[in-house]
């Protein structure tokens, strides 16, 4: 045996490149962490650049018209000129359009009283009545001081010659503004709801998604599948201590948003319960999904966030979901937590039942089967 | 051996190929093997032993061939195969987050086993693991490890055990209990197929299937397959035996030539060839006759296997 060669000059330069190269090497094997790599950033410039709209347009309006005349039709115009709102239909009783903003298809209802224009001539200075669905105070704070601009100028048309004495300010008409669900415009009743579905999504996600790679990783998996044990008995015996939880951290998170941030719940109880459960299922389905496809437990993790980051940022949690682009408002109905979110603020701030909710509720039922489908065909009940 | 009925028949296969990435890891395999026997399974590193399990079990799916195990069909009655086989995988594949009770109950429990409870206070019993029950499975040593496992796996009484490498690091006392109790199976009927590398293993069993890089080589007693492979042989103690044994390695008439402690083992098919061999080699060493070992045969047939690619040496 020669003796060791004595250290040449540069050597620390040749074993930091031996490790830089082996480092290299090992990162092009793995192709998901270099996926993460480009599309974290990817989605975050294009949603912050392009989707994120604090100031949002075109949000859907109904009118509720009960009277016919000029000033009405003006009144509706230059609202529609304001660009702020996109009258989506006429709701032909108060009922009707109750439902429409319970369900979410309406953030404004516009009500034009019986002889509006008869009363404005004989200057009796008739009322419209103007409901916001503040739940989201950013989201609605653009149309608001968009309609009182509207309204200063509405009638400048129709009152000229013996009725350009009303075109004075004050306008010769009232306009009554409620801010419904919020009327003091509080962001806490807005972000609690929405925080209970992004802490639930995250915390449940990576529950489920380590499950079957964690089997994997501990050779387990292995005994498992030699016994007399179906895919399907597996998967629900993995998520239901997870829904459990589940059902507890909900329990810690509504009591504090009661206690500490004084957020109502002015729906059923009980109905704010039951789909949240549906909620958590359907996320432990994705992890679920997750864990069937991820080799490793690292993999289980990136598919978790590469879920959870669009989750957050295209759900309406962060962002007005009605000031997004139409790409981003289809990928964010894609999710379930987009889902939540309105139901949630629904049920917590506005009172919605499961009428109003029905989209989605079956949305996220769907999702939840397909989830859970997608991963009983995925799961491997050979080691092929 | 006689055909035996089909009823006596636990693992019947025909053909069975696996193929990964383009490597073939199982060749053709047909293996017919008695209910109510000990069959070691035996064969070099890579040789396709852990995949044949695997296949027989269900938990892979054979490339081409067919059979059946317990009856059942190996490609279309998983399930009921799964049922009724115990698999002992090579690596300790219980949870070691789960106390010892804790793992039996759940294998009682996935089996259906009427009084789950019951059974495993049973098997603790049966396996002297009464101290260690509410022990985590992952802080046993070895050889408890290894008691655990085949005490899960015969839990719910299988008809077929499928043992892979399973006294893999256990020491010698733990070694011998462990086929105690596998022969005791073997007397209550059970069928067990055990691989190992272990030759005093081998010479347990009471049959022998050998296979090398997908073939199956040999299959019989230890002494069918010691007399099949029809060598010969001597041991020889002397003085320079390295020297020696690196001079017989290039004889091409000398089949196998290994070190067993202080002398060296040489052995030949052709017994003249090797008479032969000794009488040259005479100067300085003794050659004593000797009866090949099931060692031997094994060595003599993985270098058959390899085409002569290479001694043992």
């Amino acid at each position: 045996m020669s003796a060791p060669a004595p250290r040449k000059r540069g050597g620390a330069f040749r074993r930091f490149a031996a490790v830089f190269t082996k480092e290299l090497i090992q990162l092009s094997r793995d192709r998901l962490t270099f996926a993460t790599m480009l599309f974290i950033p990817l989605v975050q410039l294009l949603l912050f650049g392009y989707a994120i709209n604090t100031d949002p347009k075109n949000l859907p309006a109904q009118i509720i018209m009960q009277d016919d005349s000029a000033f009405a039709r003006s009144f509706v115009s230059a609202l529609a000129a304001t660009g702020y709102f996109n009258f989506s239909g006429t709701a032909r009783s108060e009922e009707e359009a109750d439902h429409a903003i319970l369900a979410n298809k309406a953030q404004f209802l516009i009500q034009i009283p019986a002889n509006f224009g008869r009363d404005l001539v004989r200057g009796q200075k008739p009322a419209i009545l103007v409901v916001a669905d503040a739940t989201d105070p950013t989201a609605t704070g653009g149309a608001v001081a968009a309609i009182n601009g509207a309204a200063a100028s509405a009638f400048s048309r129709e009152l000229v010659g013996p009725l350009a004495r009303l075109q004075q300010s004050p306008p010769p008409f009232d306009l009554r503004i409620q801010k419904r669900f919020n009327p003091a415009g509080r962001t806490q009743l807005n972000i609690v709801p929405g925080l209970v579905g992004t802490i639930l999504t995250l915390t449940m996600l990576i529950f489920t998604a380590l499950s079957v790679t964690r089997e994997i990783e501990r050779g387990t998996m292995e005994t498992l599948l030699a016994m007399p044990v179906r895919p399907v008995e597996i998967m629900l015996g993995k998520i239901a201590p997870y829904a459990l939880v589940g059902a507890l951290q909900m329990t810690i998170i509504m009591l504090a948003a009661i206690i500490l941030f004084d957020v109502p719940i002015i729906g059923s109880v009980l109905l704010f319960v039951a789909l949240t459960m549906l909620f958590i299922i359907a996320n432990l389905s994705v992890g679920y999904t997750f864990s069937t496809v991820a080799r490793n437990q690292l993999q289980a993790m990136q598919m978790s966030f590469f879920f959870f980051l669009p989750s957050m940022l295209l759900s309406g949690f962060l962002f007005p979901f009605r000031g997004m682009p139409v790409w981003a408002q289809r990928i964010g109905e894609i999710l379930p937590l987009t889902h939540y979110m309105r139901i949630a603020r629904g049920v917590m701030l506005k009172g919605a039942g499961v009428n109003d909710l029905s989209f989605d509720i079956l949305a996220l039922g769907a999702f939840t089967l397909a989830a859970m489908g997608l991963a009983v065909a995925r799961f491997r009940q050979t080691l092929d | 051996m006689n055909e035996p009925p089909r009823d006596d028949i636990a693992i019947d296969v025909e053909g069975l190929t696996k193929i990964f990435d383009g490597k073939t890891v199982v060749r053709n395999l047909t293996l017919r093997l008695a209910r109510a026997r000990i069959h070691g399974f035996l064969g070099p590193n890579g040789s396709g032993k852990t995949t044949t399990i695997r296949m027989l079990c269900g938990l892979l799916t054979p490339d081409a061939g067919r059979g059946s195990c317990l009856g059942y069909d190996i490609l279309t009655q998983r399930e009921q195969i799964r049922r009724h086989v115990g698999y002992m995988t090579q690596r300790f594949s219980l949870y070691e987050d789960l106390t010892i009770t804790e793992n039996l109950e759940f294998v009682a429990r996935i089996y259906g086993m009427p009084d789950p409870q019951g059974a495993a206070r049973g098997a603790i019993v049966r396996l002297g693991l009464q101290a260690r029950a509410h022990q985590l499975a992952g802080q046993l040593s070895g050889g408890w490890k290894q008691r655990l496992a085949l005490g899960a796996c015969v839990l719910p009484e299988p008809l077929l055990l499928l043992l892979d490498e399973p006294t893999a690091g256990v020491d010698p006392k733990a070694r011998r209990d462990f086929w105690d109790e596998i022969h005791d199976f073997a007397a209550q009927g059970m069928t067990v197929l055990v691989s190992t590398h272990y030759m005093d293993e081998a010479e347990r069993c009471h049959d022998i299937a050998y296979i090398a890089y997908g073939d199956l080589l040999a299959q019989g007693t230890a002494e069918e397959i010691i007399d099949a492979s029809g060598l010969h042989t001597f041991t020889v103690t002397g003085a320079d035996l390295h020297a020696l044994q690196r001079k017989l390695g290039e004889d091409k008439r000398v089949e196998m030539v290994a070190p067993f402690g202080a002398a060296l083992h040489v052995a030949a098919r052709e017994k003249s060839a090797l008479d032969a061999v000794a009488d040259e080699n005479r100067a300085g060493y003794r050659w004593t006759p000797d009866a090949p070992t099931l060692e031997d045969a094994f060595i003599a047939l993985m270098n058959g296997a390899h085409n002569g690619e290479g001694k043992a040496a």
